[in-house]
């Protein structure tokens, strides 16, 4: 394993994407449950991906800034509400730049509790997913109440834009031959490339062209450096002439635009209408992803299409769900396989009877109860934060109160 | 009344304040007066009828403050008071439903469950954090997820339909707390006050006697000086969680035992998340958590009121209440706490003899 820890990250992470593609490929040529990697599935996958991927560039940027935001929940309720709003006056494009403009409201008043007062980022957080939702039902009753299909916890529809198909990507396209004959890895790659470009609405464009859009700015242009040095260091950055207080406040309320537009591309999908609980904790979800990816905006995008994938699987392909016991399985094998190359006798044994286990539990055919399966994106989030949390670099001031000229 | 007294009670009546000034625009915004409305809840939840509603439905809020705040005092978020707390009632009331015992012991019996229940879905958190890292506010929120979950599989799959609604089976009557006090018909103050305040008091006790409650507080305070003392920073962990999961436990007790007497499908939901507020504005004391623990559910009362004739306003204008008080909570206490360590210094310097700056 040598060559592999040699290589440079980035094409260690593709390594690992590539292998866990191939894996899931074969196992879902063993197990049959084709749905795995339909393009259906993966179309589903995306979309639930994409607000999680907006929270999760939201929280990245605010937390890059050395602030946590445990409050990308209410920012998206905010965004939800606002979205509603301006989509059912002004259009589609309006919900979305109406969802920016709500979630920066939620940022601006993380930022003055956090920045300006210092209070602790996570109580503060906490306070505004409380007040986000209670405003929106609030404002719900006091507004969208009694125009057109409208009440206290949904707004009047509108029309949320065209979709765009892709010829060749359709249904009687050359890919849709390939995907139909089931072939291990070619057939899965055709139906993953049907569901991830096969059809395109606007917000969907905007929303994979944030991702690069946003590691543009946080690594390549100054405010980006500012931001990361108030992030990592704010005395020192202070010290070079940083305006530290300013910079946070800007990278609050962009967090909270992000997660916005995450909210209004839930409004959106739901044909133009905002719903009361409409996030459903995606938001938290978009925190996770921060963790996965390390703080990483490609990092953020790979955690959202990971957990979008299991919010996708316990919505459309519940029995598909077998399959992963299989996958799971060879995951413990080969985590055995590691821990035998460290000599660990224990971790070997435990990675070798989870294995078995779950090969067991595949052939006895044993079915989820689908209340237990709607849990699924949830328990993937606790595995993979299990298996990931130990090997990160956090920003160093995350999270610490920090006030113009202390010592430190 | 010396300065420390004055900032303590100014911090509170200054989020108060605020929230009756925030409210009063909403109410505005929807061309109500706010002067009205405010009387109407006044008088309305100044009955003696709201009175004993109000120490009724504080308990469940009282009790999930403290869950929160024992964590919170030492920066341990547990966001999953929620899903502990559901969690429990409904296994404590399908397991009391299933013994026989004589009504004290049936009725400690549900108790110990619920805070058994509780304590192990918080422990989940707690040991993934001091082996895995796992941050906390994150595992609890997915650990809710699942419980709701969970809970749609209990109930179709344990519990009984009954009236087209899902639920436990009835407790027996042994294992129904008895009231203290009967007002009029209908009317009666849950007994459950008496183990509440047992808490309350236990838990001061524990948070400013205790070696427990000293750790807790150092750590909470300056984690790098708890450790060079001695204080382990994951056995910390792990206990504060199962003690904040125990006290999640008993929040559906006052419900399960006094009122609803079986888990039905729509038992109340959403005291894990109030209690983070009755925490924060209660300033993680006992006594403090008691009185914003009334305040809520007097607000809670009283804005039954505004949807009836002749105000006609949304009764929401109670949860907007509560939500500012939190957030404008946090952030008078932060200013009070500058304020006062501000004018520490300038005594200091002054006795000193130095011209403060």
């Amino acid at each position: 394993m040598n060559w592999f820890t040699n290589l440079p990250k980035t094409k260690r992470n593709v390594l690992i994407a590539v292998a866990a593609f191939v894996v899931l490929s074969i196992v879902r040529a063993i197990s049959g449950e084709n749905e795995l990697t339909s393009h259906f599935t993966i179309a589903v996958t995306v979309t639930a991906a994409l607000p999680i991927a907006m929270a999760g560039l939201g929280a990245l940027m605010s937390e890059r800034s050395g602030i946590v935001n445990i409050g990308v929940e209410g920012m998206m309720i905010l965004g939800t509400w606002f979205a509603g709003l301006f989509g059912y006056h002004w259009g589609a494009w309006a919900g979305l730049l109406g969802g920016a403009v709500g979630g920066a409201i939620g940022g601006a008043l993380h930022a003055l509790a956090t920045v300006t007062f210092g209070v602790d980022h996570t109580i503060s957080g906490v306070a505004l997913n409380t007040l986000a939702f209670g405003w929106s039902r609030f404002l719900s009753g006091a507004y969208f109440k009694g125009r057109g299909a409208g009440s206290e916890t949904n707004s009047p529809g509108f029309n949320s834009g065209k979709t765009i198909l892709i010829p060749g990507f359709g249904d009687k396209g050359a890919l849709a031959a390939l995907e139909k004959h089931h072939w291990p890895v070619v057939s899965d790659l055709a139906g993953v490339l049907r569901g991830l470009l096969g059809e395109w609405t606007f917000y969907r464009f905007v929303a994979f062209a944030l991702v690069p859009i946003v590691g543009w700015v946080v690594f390549r242009t100054s405010f980006g450096l500012r931001m990361r040095s108030s992030g990592e260091k704010p005395s020192a950055a202070d010290s070079l002439g940083v305006p530290v207080y300013r910079v946070r406040y800007i990278a609050v309320m962009l967090s909270g635009a992000l997660a916005g537009i995450g909210g209004a591309i839930l409004v959106l999908n739901n044909n133009g209408g905002y719903q009361e609980g409409q996030t459903a904790n995606r938001g938290f979800l978009g925190i996770a992803s921060v963790i996965f990816g390390n703080w990483r905006p490609g990092g953020v995008a790979a955690g959202a299409l990971l957990f979008g994938f299991f919010d996708s699987l316990q919505l459309t392909a519940v029995g598909a769900v077998r399959a992963l016991y299989l996958a799971g399985a060879l995951g413990a094998f080969l985590g055995a396989y590691l821990a035998f190359r460290r000599k660990k006798s224990r971790s070997v044994g435990i990675w070798t009877a989870l294995g078995v286990g779950l090969v067991l539990v595949f052939v006895s055919k044993f079915k989820l109860d689908e209340d237990i399966v709607k849990a699924l994106p949830y328990m993937a989030t606790l595995v993979v934060l299990t298996a990931f949390s130990r090997r990160l670099r956090p920003p160093a001031a995350a999270g610490m109160p920090w006030r113009k000229g202390q010592s430190t | 009344m010396n300065r420390r007294t004055l900032y303590a009670i100014a911090a509170p009546m200054a989020a108060l304040l605020l929230a009756l000034v925030v409210t009063s625009i909403a109410l505005l915004a929807g061309s109500h007066n706010p002067l009205v409305a405010f009387g109407k809840m006044l008088t309305y939840a100044g009955s003696k009828d709201s009175a004993v509603v109000i120490v009724n439905k504080s308990l469940p809020l009282f009790l999930s403050g403290l869950a929160v705040a024992i964590g919170f005092k030492m920066n341990l978020f547990n966001i999953g008071v929620e899903g502990q707390y559901r969690l429990a009632a409904i296994l404590a009331a399908a397991a009391g439903a299933a013994v026989s015992l004589p009504a004290p012991l049936h009725i400690a019996f549900i108790m110990l469950i619920a805070m058994a229940v509780g304590a192990a879905w918080a422990a989940v958190a707690g040991i993934l954090n001091v082996t895995r890292n796992v941050n906390i506010v994150i595992s609890t929120i997915m650990l809710n997820g699942i419980v709701a979950s969970l809970l749609g599989y209990l109930l179709k799959h344990v519990a009984h339909v009954k009236n087209q609604m899902r639920s436990t089976t009835e407790l027996p009557k042994s294992a129904w707390f008895p009231d203290l006090l009967h007002i009029g018909k209908g009317t009666r103050l849950y007994g459950f006050v008496i183990i509440a305040a047992i808490v309350g008091v236990g838990f001061s006790v524990v948070m400013n006697r205790s070696r427990f409650g000293f750790d807790l507080r150092a750590s909470g305070i300056n984690p790098g000086a708890a450790r060079a003392s001695g204080v382990n920073p994951k056995t910390m962990v792990v206990r504060t969680m199962l003690i904040s999961g125990a006290l999640a436990g008993l929040i559906g007790m006052p419900i399960l035992l006094s009122d609803s007497h079986k888990y039905t499908q729509d038992f109340p939901t959403l005291y894990g998340f109030s209690g983070i507020a009755v925490a924060i504005v209660g300033r993680y004391r006992a006594g403090g958590i008691a009185l914003a623990a009334m305040l809520f559910a007097g607000i809670e009362r009283a804005s039954q009121i505004l949807p009836q004739p002749p105000l006609r306003a949304p009764k929401e204008i109670g949860t907007i209440m509560q939500g500012t008080m939190m957030l404008s909570a946090v952030v008078a206490y932060e200013v009070v706490r500058r304020l006062g360590e501000a004018a520490a210094i300038r005594e200091a310097a002054a006795k000193a003899g130095v011209v403060a700056a």
